[in-house]
């Protein structure tokens, strides 16, 4: 009898801890805090994207789409917009690509909000020639070294729900 | 324009007129300038500018300069747009040929004829006529593509091809692919007159390159549009056929001697 008791009341005591940590939990930790945060790195060449970040992370998709068909289909091969000098710019120094790793800038970010690209099938995921001899990031080689220094940026939760709304 | 320069073919050596002439020119190139800009800048197109109708990319075959054994314009093909040669292909029959060598032997005589196929882009593509989502299509300057984002790879438009041009990628490219040539799993692919180096402004294809390179000069490259560019001249003085002419395609690849 008094075995059973003894018992009851480690059980209540189990139960009774698990609540009250799961609830400590969620009141001081942000919501994302499950999945771990995209690593956005800074472009190896350029400092500054065609359009501001805020709106390159909201509507990238579209303005690729609108210039994909200008391209396929007229056969106007404008930088601007242009997948390729996205790639040119954003491709990782360690993997010299935008998607072989998960950490590669296209891969990290479409992970994080669970996206599914398939522009990979076709087009490259590298820039023309090496990173280094690529006559876009020629300028830029020699103090490669320093933006990979400062490169790493986590996003904030704040930032990425902006991005998700 | 063309009114014009035969005016002044005809009468080469006044000066007074030749002054009108130019004259006439400026003041129309300043009138006209959307025009003239058009038909200037055709070859070397900026980047802004999307392909005219006013050129219509062609390609001339002269299969008697055509070696026997030789086959610099398919490697040069596979190398510019990154597809595996047949050779080394673990499929040989699904293996992409966007061009081919054939050995044609006349079995009454035995003479033999060497030429390359591709992609013959027809002005009239039956490719296009039976493509169910609008894949395909006929650029304005007359290159012939698949636009890889909609084709379905039903493969209609490999059995209506007469040509044998077209092929379907079978297997995932696991991004061997050239950054200048996206082509992939599941869309049919075909020659694309290297429309790649046409945007850049080459004004040639690899094969054409390759070809002359070799010492060969069986092919020619060009405006079949504009009467001074060399294969308008060529295909003035050499007798040309069109492959299977009675399907009335008005194919933009000629060929002479067969
Ligand atoms: S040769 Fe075949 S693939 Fe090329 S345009 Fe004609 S029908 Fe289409
Ligand atoms: S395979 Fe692609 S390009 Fe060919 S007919 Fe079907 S959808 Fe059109």
């Amino acid at each position: 009898m008094a075995g059973k008791i003894k018992r009851l009341l480690a059980l209540g005591a189990v139960v009774l801890t698990t609540a009250a940590l799961a609830w400590a939990g969620s009141d001081d930790q942000p919501k994302a805090s499950g999945a771990p945060k995209p690593v956005i790195t800074k472009a190896v060449k350029g400092e500054q994207c065609v359009e501001p970040n805020d709106f390159m992370r909201r509507n990238h998709m579209k303005v690729l789409l609108h210039h994909r068909d200008e391209t396929v289909l007229e056969g106007i091969r404008t930088k601007k917009y242009s997948l390729k000098e996205c790639i040119n710019c954003h491709a990782s120094e360690k993997t010299g690509s935008v998607a072989a790793s998960k950490d590669d800038f296209c891969v990290s970010c479409h992970s994080y909000a669970a996206v599914k690209i398939d522009c990979f099938d076709c087009h490259s995921t590298k820039p023309q020639g090496s990173m280094a001899m690529h006559p876009l990031n020629a300028e830029t080689a020699h103090y490669a070294h320093k933006l990979a220094a400062q490169a790493n940026s986590k996003v904030s939760a704040e930032e990425m729900a902006g991005v998700a709304q | 324009m063309s009114d014009m320069k035969s005016m002044s073919d005809k009468t080469p050596n006044s000066p007074e007129r030749r002054r009108f002439i130019s004259a006439a020119t400026v003041a129309a190139g300043v009138t006209l300038v959307p025009g003239v800009m058009l038909i200037e800048v055709a070859h070397g197109r900026p980047e802004d500018q999307a392909a005219s109708s006013a050129v219509r990319w062609g390609m001339l075959v002269d299969a008697t300069k055509c070696a026997s054994g030789c086959d610099e314009c398919v490697s040069a093909c596979s190398t510019e747009n990154g597809w595996t040669p047949v050779a080394e292909s673990q499929h040989k029959k699904q293996a992409p040929q966007w061009i081919r060598k054939l050995e044609l032997q006349d079995p009454l005589t035995q003479m033999e004829t060497n030429l390359p196929m591709l992609c013959q882009h027809c002005a009239e593509p039956p490719c296009v006529d039976v493509c169910p989502t609008g894949a395909s299509f006929k650029r304005a300057d007359g290159i012939v593509l698949v636009n890889r984002h909609t084709c379905i790879g039903c493969r209609y438009c490999m059995m209506a091809c007469p040509y044998k041009a077209r092929s379907l990628v079978h297997e995932p490219l696991n991004d061997t692919q050239k950054p200048d040539v996206p082509r992939g799993i599941g869309c049919v692919e075909a020659c694309t007159f290297c429309v790649q180096k046409v945007d850049r402004g080459d004004g040639t294809t690899a094969c054409v390159e390759a070809c002359t390179a070799s010492g060969h000069n069986a092919l020619v490259f060009g405006d079949m549009n504009d009467p001074e560019s060399e294969i308008s001249k060529r295909l003035r003085e050499l007798p040309t056929k069109q492959v299977r002419a009675d399907l009335n395609l008005n194919l933009g690849v000629r060929y002479h001697g067969i």
